[in-house]
């Protein structure tokens, strides 16, 4: 976990759908265990996917998770490079609580010449308590023999 | 059709609009600025994947209605699992998006949908999804 100082990249709001959703850093495992990237997303009237229930929408959800497992990625690299991501399956355990905020833990299980593969849980209270599990792939786009596509 | 296709205000942060079609569910659009962004030039991932999914509600509620009628309007649909493959990245322009439910149950509905730019054939992202439905 060398040249990439997740502090550093973190220090500013993300722009961007990011921005928009109001997404920010909120911490990480510097324990050198799994190694994993928390990152949260604030409860709005803008993400609210059931106006009867006022749950959130699942769309705020995946956007957290791609991104809490995509950062997870360029810590395990040690390293912010581009990269694609290739699928995510994002499962809903549970809805999210209104007015909670929803933390995104993502975690790089593996790193191969240009595929990471990742996974990840959203909760809302205790990583005990997930509201949703998720499993994808991205693609390493300075990995060799990639070429130059987007 | 009916009034059933309000959408919410999740859907309003994606700027999304619908195109009528006779007697189909609904096409989304969904404009191309700053709030759906990722990395500088490209749609965000997640932005893709929320435009895919209230097209695949907004399709599964067309069917819901075409089905049975006004009764089950009131049928609850909770999603289960979403698996989205990104193909290409979203460029400076408008993405449309469908849904298209390729089976409806009496409590699970399989449902697909799928995003495009220029040309529906060369889509930018598929997504499947499950729902369950609870009917009142």
């Amino acid at each position: 976990m060398s040249g990439f100082n997740i502090d550093a990249f973190m220090a500013h709001r993300f722009g961007g759908h990011a921005g928009t959703l109001g997404i920010v850093y909120h911490g990480r495992d510097d324990t050198g265990g799994k190694g994993w990237v928390e990152l949260a997303l604030p409860y709005g009237d803008a993400l609210i996917g059931d106006p009867d229930s006022k749950v959130l929408a699942s769309g705020p959800i995946i956007a957290l998770m791609d991104m809490a497992t995509s950062v997870a990625v360029w810590v395990k690299r040690g390293k912010f490079a581009p990269q694609a991501t290739l699928d995510l399956r994002v499962d809903y355990l549970r809805p999210a609580v209104p007015g909670r905020t929803v933390i995104g833990r993502g975690e790089c299980l593996k790193i191969t010449r240009s595929i990471a593969f990742v996974r990840g849980i959203a909760y809302d209270e205790t990583p005990d308590d997930p509201l949703a599990h998720v499993a994808g792939t991205f693609m390493l786009m300075d990995a060799p023999s990639t070429g130059s596509r987007a | 059709m009916k009034a059933l296709m309000s959408l919410p205000p999740y859907a309003e942060l994606l700027g999304v609009t619908l195109e009528a079609r006779d007697g189909e569910a609904p096409v989304l659009v969904m404009p191309f600025r700053d709030d759906v962004l990722g990395r500088p030039g490209f749609l965000h991932g997640g932005a893709i994947s929320g435009l895919l999914e209230v097209a695949a509600i907004v399709s599964l509620q067309h069917a819901l209605a075409e089905e049975d009628g006004a009764r089950e309007l009131r049928a609850r649909i909770k999603p289960v699992n979403v698996t989205v493959d990104f193909m290409r990245g979203g460029r400076d322009k408008p993405t449309r998006a469908e849904g298209i439910v390729t089976r409806l149950g009496t409590r699970v509905a399989n449902v697909e949908a799928i995003a495009w730019q220029d040309d529906r054939d060369k889509p930018i992202a598929h997504a499947r999804m499950n729902y369950l439905i609870a009917r009142d």
